[in-house]
């Protein structure tokens, strides 16, 4: 009896780490392939929140997960948009427009919540989608393919990001801009252009992170994402630019997320403890980021501004 | 070469005028390229040999003038256009991503045969017979991070010969190379023009003009001062042309007395910067009132040697001995107290700190000292005095002693860093690339001045890349390859074929 409870809270924990790994790693891959190219996005956690509450928003307004889904995904886009603007276009320094941008959409989704929805109300999220075959799998099929609609969106994503950065032209272009723009400009590659593609679809991304966020817990507040944005900064140095990389820091944050979140429903930490273990994800990822502080694979032109004959 | 084709030339610059805020960098500049020829662009720095063919790349818009691509006016927005009308260009810093493949670089900017998909099969073939034919050996598969600078060189002609450029220009290309390479590149070169295209050859090097060139256009100040021919020309009055006036290009070498060893180096090892040995086993002496030059291409220990000098970097083994005392692990201060002297390669990083005045450049090495400073006090007074009067005398020139010192030329920054080495009248002097990327008047004022400490007895450490510079000035030559001295030729004996094979990694019982 005992048995059996341990190996099904494993296997719950599992599953469960698998969803709450999901935004972190669609914020994670879009950061990714942002920096690649050159760019670095703190704004990450801002984009999410006004994802989330786009997503949170749509849904609650029309009942349709998928608009939430598209406006989520629209509403990172626009910031992607901006956030170009301001750093290729007016060449403003990185870090401190990324602050604004996390500042600008930590305020803007709050306010927009009090006014537009002001009282808590919750939606029906996604819901879990089994795949076919793979579902019926015993234990693996429970765990794995008994999910949401954006986890399996989002690990897909890891295959084929790694693919369009390595084995297609325009990822050529996102390495090269990302390493030495003067090269690729010099060939008639415009290191601006390219950047637009790579921080809009990251920002896109960001804001499906949100979103997912939102439809899986199936309601909004200030601050919902708490932290996940600069967690899935933090999770591409630690997958050293790489997406399989980042995919297992991002499994290793959902395992920690989910052990913690498990002891807390089974009450084995309460009170104060529970809020002390509640910080680990944080802790870790200080940890991480002092053990992986070699930074192979950083682009060289990360954060900086390019400007022709300069 | 009488055989240049007269067809229709290539490429026609009309009255090209390109102004920077407070510059005019080409002034009405007229310059051609026919097919089958190479046209140099001689010129000192910030003559307007770059600016010019920065604006027929693209890189920049001209203000005023008209391009024409075989009679066709045209404009060139960006280097695509350019690239697109068959231009290529070789940038004097090499314009490859270090991470990517040789086959990956080249691919760049270009669509890939199968769209979507990146296939660098049928670039690595071709890559592959294009060095069968122009004898460039490349390895599409090598990483650049792994080639050494004569290889990368080769993988940006190859670049150029696989989008099948009518029109190169090369930019100070062989500034990074040994002369065995540089004969190397220059056969390459002259197989490029047999096929019908027209190069651009922009540099400073005499010789090397006088050896490749079809025809010589040169520059001073923005504007063309002379158009020749090799035949017509000769070195002197190609110098004549680049500055505008009379120019000793060989030192005048003053008597001087030989005397007591003033650095002695022995079984010296340093580490650079990745930890591995930078200079190993190096064995070397330098004599009062001698100058003995370091010849060899950049990378080979040259920099780890004169850190380990000045002890910036510390020497993992053996001994350096300076004016009589152990200094291989004294700090920069005290070796400078010692009365070492050192004029670093980098003048802006290790020289000056751009950001300070004239008078706190000079003063960085005796400003807690007196007279300059009293009782942790500076002594401006004093300052403004001996400063003035080495502004003076090393005829550095800056509107005023407090001018931020990174708006001055860079031959008068180098001036000021002599000018500081120099005033505490040392018995060593380490002097790195004294004279790079300076125009050929500062760069001859400052080779009179080490003449002259070599003379009143000074023991003169030359490290130079500038072939040239190292035999005008030295007495004996050291050539260093891969952190060693490959040997030691006096000053008689040393010809550019002999030291060229020496820092090839060649020794002399080999050859």
């Amino acid at each position: 009896m005992s048995d059996f409870l341990t190996v099904s809270v494993l296997l719950a924990t599992i599953a469960s780490a698998i969803r709450l790994a999901t935004p972190f790693l669609l914020a994670a891959l879009g950061e990714t392939i942002g920096q690649r190219s050159g760019v670095l996005n703190l704004g990450v956690e801002g984009v999410m929140l006004l994802g989330a509450y786009g997503a949170y928003y749509a849904t609650l307004r029309t009942d349709s997960v998928m608009f939430g889904i598209l406006i989520s995904l629209v509403v990172g886009g626009v910031m992607g948009i901006a956030y170009g603007v301001v750093t290729l276009a007016l060449r403003a320094e990185q870090g401190i427009s990324g602050i604004g941008i996390f500042i600008f959409g930590l305020g803007l989704s709050d306010l927009l919540f009090q006014k537009q929805v002001g009282t808590p109300t919750p939606i029906d999220g996604l819901g879990d989608v089994a795949i076919p075959l793979l579902g019926d799998l015993p234990v693996v099929g429970e765990v794995l393919f008994h999910q949401n609609a954006l986890v399996y969106v989002a690990f897909l994503l890891v295959p084929v990001l790694w693919f369009v950065i390595n084995r297609t032209p325009f990822g050529l272009n996102v390495r090269a801009v990302g390493e030495t723009p003067e090269a690729a400009d010099s060939l008639g590659v415009s290191v601006n252009r390219t950047r637009y593609i790579t921080i809009i679809v990251g920002n896109a991304m960001a804001g499906l992170a949100g979103g997912a966020l939102a439809l899986e817990l199936g309601i909004f507040q200030q601050n919902l994402t708490n932290g996940h944005g600069f967690i899935a900064i933090a999770l591409v140095y630690f997958g050293a630019w790489r997406p399989i990389g980042v995919m297992a820091g991002a499994m290793v944050f959902g395992l920690v997320s989910a052990t913690v979140l498990q002891w807390k429903t089974l009450g084995i930490v309460v009170g104060t403890t529970a809020s002390i273990v509640g910080m680990f994800p944080a802790v870790l990822t200080i940890l991480v980021l002092v053990l992986v502080s070699r930074r192979t694979g950083q682009p060289s032109a990360l954060t900086r501004p390019f400007q022709r004959g300069h | 070469m009488e055989s240049v084709p007269t067809h229709q030339p290539l490429v026609e610059m009309d009255g090209i005028t390109k102004r920077f805020p407070g510059v005019i960098a080409n002034e009405a500049v007229d310059f051609d390229i026919r097919p089958g020829e190479v046209h140099t662009l001689l010129g000192e720095n910030g003559a307007g040999k770059s600016t010019l063919m920065n604006v027929l790349y693209g890189l920049y818009h001209a203000d005023e003038g008209e391009i024409r691509l075989r009679g066709k006016p045209t404009i060139i927005n960006s280097p695509s256009d350019a690239i697109e009308n068959g231009i290529g260009m070789i940038h004097q810093h090499f314009m490859l991503v270090p991470t990517l493949t040789v086959a990956e670089n080249v691919a760049l900017g270009l669509p890939s045969a199968r769209r979507l998909l990146q296939d660098l099969k049928p670039v690595q073939e071709r890559i592959r017979e294009l060095s069968e034919t122009y004898g460039l050996h490349v390895d599409p598969d090598a990483y650049i991070w792994q080639l050494a600078v004569g290889e990368r060189q080769r993988v940006e002609i190859m670049k150029a010969i696989y989008r099948d450029v009518s029109v190169l220009i090369l930019d100070e290309p062989t500034s990074v190379l040994t002369p065995s390479e540089v004969d190397d590149l220059f056969i390459t070169l002259r197989q490029m023009t047999e096929g019908g295209r027209g190069l651009v050859f922009i540099s400073h090097k005499l010789h090397e003009v006088m050896n490749l060139s079809d025809r010589i256009t040169v520059l001073r100040g923005g504007r063309v001062t002379g158009r020749t021919t090799p035949a017509e020309s000769s070195r002197e009055r190609l110098a004549h042309m680049m500055v505008g006036r009379e120019v000793r290009l060989a030192p005048r070498r003053g008597e001087s007395e030989t005397g007591q060893p003033r650095i002695s180096i022995n079984d010296l090892q340093v580490l650079g910067d990745r930890g591995t040995p930078a200079v190993e086993g190096l064995q070397l002496e330098v004599r009062s009132g001698e100058v003995v030059g370091i010849a060899g291409v950049s990378g080979n220990g040259q920099r780890e040697l004169a850190e380990a000098m000045s002890g910036l970097r510390p020497a993992a083994s053996g001994q350096i001995v300076m004016n009589g005392i152990d200094t291989t692990h004294k700090t920069p201060k005290e070796i400078r107290r010692l009365g070492v002297s050192y004029i670093p390669e980098e003048r802006m990083r290790d020289g000056t700190i751009g950001e300070f005045s004239v008078a706190e450049n000079l003063i960085l090495t005796n400003h807690d000292l007196p007279p300059t400073s009293r009782r942790g006090f500076l002594n401006f007074n004093e300052i403004e005095t001996s400063c003035s009067t080495l502004v003076e005398r090393f005829t550095v020139k800056t509107p005023s002693l407090e001018t931020t010192t990174s708006n001055l030329s860079g031959g008068n920054i180098q001036k000021l860093i002599i000018a500081r080495e120099l005033s505490g009248d040392p018995k060593v002097l380490i002097a790195a690339q004294p004279t790079r990327g300076v125009d050929i008047g500062a760069a001859e004022y400052i080779h009179s001045v080490l003449m002259d400490r070599r003379s009143e007895g000074t023991a003169i450490l030359l490290i130079s890349e500038d072939l040239d510079e190292v035999i005008g000035l030295s007495d004996r030559i050291a050539v260093m390859f891969e952190g060693r001295i490959m040997g030691i030729l006096d000053r008689e004996e040393a010809t550019v074929h002999r030291l060229g094979l020496l820092m090839a990694g060649v020794s002399e019982q080999e050859s």
